[in-house]
């Protein structure tokens, strides 16, 4: 059998087949959906779960008007997609502002699923949003925990909060009063990990959010659970009521299926997902996103999201009055150099693109340090020349290969890329059709 | 015996989900394609997975059906045979000096194992030292200090950010002017589809090489019992970068079984060296197939 690395391909590979045919049999319609199901398994969706989605999909699939339909294929991808978005849950979740302040967020989870680094990162979102966050250091058994969630809220510049290893409860009481004394509205409590079935350690995270009020219980699981996701997320949430979810290390390969075992088996909503190493690497939970990402179908709402946040609508329009004028000079191009790095990791970006992965695509790498080159070369010349290129001569090009480091053959590309760029501008230009 | 009573402890929970199921598969007696299935699914939500589960019954149904088998009991034994078979036997040893260069991806447990690896060092009577190469993330160095003080034994650190290699060189030097036996290298989780962090992890592999060239090599990958199909990514991924000598299989004390290290060893042929179940410096033990096939199902 074929190795299908995800989901994506294999489901591709699935609809493939039914794509070619004209109209489908209930035996056909059968067998697709025992590879959708593997598919699945695949992905690490819980077995029960793709169970019940298969027996869900089969029927809707199974209907008069899939048979009859003269593109069945596409019919079915259509329904696929939108249990999947069903199951995912449908609407994306904000995180709660408690009506008595402070805001109380307590996170919990298995060892290692990234809540200290998820507390800075939700400390920092919040702070964005105007918001004074406090942390509060309650993991009182892993070595240095209480270090690194200190350094974590130095870096997001939010309160810190610790009382070395006594009593967690009374560390979280004693986190509060601080919280409402000093003007913190929001307290994001950081507890230890442990295992869902450590009755001790689950009583003490009971006694916790008895003692303080918490108002949003989150639970911090990693991407690349496998099955055992709902075990814990089932019994997360069976003893302290979870609020909700957050996903970590979306940033790797994995498809994530335990995402939708989580929501599937605790029907509580996902609300964030982790994308990297950066504390900005933060992103709200959209279902659709998720279920189009799964199939295949790219995640073509968060790059345009992240190319409008990056691209200033102003610059963009000072740039194209600049193309119709034929004016467009070496400036310019620095600053097209500079959105293009603001975008973020553009591999990141390049994993979005519909179809990168059925490409291969994602494994072709963007070269970061070439666009850092690129603009190295433009930073080292004076304005005049920035201004005007064209009076570039050797001695000129030298220089600026000695400012910046790099060999004259490295600027003299990156002038003749900038040339042909004008050119492919104008000529939009002209046609009207600006390339952004 | 430790480590039977120990991971039979661990995978309790996952005895009662599973073992369940077996058991009364088993005594059904029935061995058609029912049973089969059945038992497809019992693998996969193990965490076995697709390709290898049916490799698995594919070699049981050929086992049993060449030796005619329809006792139930007998059954059963050609089941875990069949699984210890792909996992084989292969324990963990080196020779002196060496060094042991621990990776894997963010949260596994890289840390808190080789603390307990330094335990095991130390009682075996042999000098340990630790490089501490995750400059990376916040407070590593100092968690990393607190195993090693636990395990009585010398940590070489720098100040975070700074070049992980640059650690393992100090570490090295100063192994080989001590004559210490073994060089425990600890390193940034770093996920496997970041280029950049793989390179940084290849090159600290050549410092390795380079420098201590006489020293006996293991580079063992840590994965988390939690996690699914992405750890054969993982051990993919970092062998192509590092030459993987084999697996230390975490958090077992949890109801996670890992049971796809089944499907790495079957594909790829690498083996489980150790097992972690639990939090304290002892909770690393040597792997040993039978009995964890005896603990899942």
């Amino acid at each position: 059998m074929a190795a299908f690395s995800n989901l994506t391909e294999r489901i591709n590979h699935v609809f493939a087949k039914l794509r070619n045919r004209g109209a489908l049999t209930e035996l056909e319609i059968k067998q697709a959906m025992r590879e959708v199901r593997v598919a699945l398994l695949e992905a690490d969706v819980n077995f029960a779960v793709a169970k019940d989605f298969i027996n869900k999909v089969s029927e809707l699939a199974v209907g008069e008007e899939v048979l009859k339909s003269l593109t069945p294929g596409q019919q079915v991808i259509k329904i696929v997609n939108e249990q999947l978005v069903e199951l995912l849950g449908s609407t994306q979740s904000k995180l709660g502002v408690s009506p008595k302040l402070p805001t109380v967020i307590m996170m919990c989870g298995l060892q290692g699923a990234g809540k200290t680094t998820m507390c800075g990162k939700l400390a920092l979102y919040l702070q964005k949003q105007g918001k004074r966050v406090l942390l509060c250091a309650d993991d009182i058994y892993r070595p240095a925990a209480i270090k690194q969630l200190e350094i974590v809220a130095s870096k997001a510049k939010a309160g810190f909060f610790e009382m070395g290893q006594s009593n967690p409860t009374k560390i979280a009481q004693s986190a509060v009063a601080y919280a409402e004394k000093n003007g913190f509205d929001t307290v994001i409590v950081d507890t230890a990990g442990r295992l869902h079935i450590n009755e001790e350690l689950m009583n003490e995270l009971k006694a916790i959010k008895k003692a303080v009020n918490v108002y949003e219980t989150l639970l911090v699981v990693d991407a690349m659970t496998g099955q055992d996701a709902v075990n814990v997320a089932k019994t997360f949430d069976e003893q302290l009521d979870i609020t909700g979810v957050i996903i970590t290390k979306l940033d790797g390969d994995t498809r994530g299926g335990a995402t939708l075992s989580i929501k599937a088996v605790t029907g509580k909503p996902i609300k964030f997902v982790g994308t990297g190493e950066k504390a900005e690497d933060l992103e709200p939970f959209h279902p659709d996103r998720m279920a189009s990402r799964i199939l295949g179908m790219g995640d073509v709402l968060t790059l345009i999201e992240k190319a409008q946040t990056a691209i200033d609508e102003e610059q963009a329009a000072k740039l194209a009055k600049k193309l119709k004028e034929s004016n467009f000079d070496l400036n310019d191009y620095l600053e097209q150099f500079e959105q293009v790095a603001n975008m973020g990791d553009l591999n990141d970006l390049v994993g979005m693109i519909p179809g990168a992965s059925r490409l291969k695509l994602s494994d072709k790498k963007v070269d970061e340090a070439q666009i850092k080159r690129n603009k190295a070369i433009i930073q080292s010349m004076t304005k005049e020349e920035r201004a005007n290129p064209k009076i570039l001569n050797y001695s000129r090009r030298k220089r600026i290969a000695k400012g910046c480091g790099l060999q004259v053959q490295d600027v003299n590309r990156l002038i003749k890329q900038f040339e042909q760029t004008c050119d492919m501008m104008k000529k939009m230009a002209r046609s009207k059709r600006l390339p952004f | 015996m430790g480590f039977f009573k120990k991971i039979i402890e661990g995978l309790k929970k996952t005895k009662e989900n599973i073992g369940f199921k077996l058991n009364r598969l088993f005594k059904r007696g029935i061995f058609d394609d029912d049973f089969y299935d059945e038992l497809e699914f019992i693998l996969l939500s193990a965490d076995v997975g697709e390709e290898t589960s049916v490799a698995v019954i594919e070699e049981l149904r050929e086992r049993m059906g060449k030796d005619r088998v329809s006792d139930p009991e007998k059954a059963n034994q050609y089941l875990r045979n069949v699984l210890t078979d792909i996992l084989g036997d292969e324990k963990f040893t080196v020779s002196t000096p060496c060094v042991i260069l621990v990776s894997g991806v963010n949260g596994v447990g890289k840390t808190t194992t080789i603390g307990k690896l330094a335990n095991i060092f130390v009682k075996q009577g042999k000098s340990v030292v630790i490089a501490a190469a995750d400059t990376f993330r916040a407070a590593a160095s100092e968690q990393l200090e607190v195993w090693a003080n636990r395990a009585k034994v010398r940590v070489i650190m720098h100040e975070e950010g700074s070049d992980p290699a640059a650690v393992v060189f100090d570490a090295l030097s100063s192994a080989k002017s001590r004559g210490t036996d073994v060089v425990l290298v600890d390193t940034a989780g770093r996920l496997h589809n970041k280029k950049n962090l793989m390179e940084e992890l290849k090159k600290i592999d050549r410092v390795i090489d380079r420098e201590f060239p006489e020293a006996d090599r293991k580079n063992l990958i840590v994965l988390d019992a939690t996690t699914g199909q992405n750890a054969i990514q993982q051990v993919e991924i970092f062998n192509e970068a590092i030459d993987v000598d084999g697996i230390v299989l975490t958090k077992l004390d949890g109801t996670a079984k890992g049971g796809v290290v089944l499907a790495i060893k079957h594909d790829m042929d690498v083996p489980v060296y150790f097992v972690g179940v639990g939090e304290g410096i002892d909770d690393l033990l040597e792997f040993d197939a039978a009995s964890y096939v005896e603990g899942i199902i």
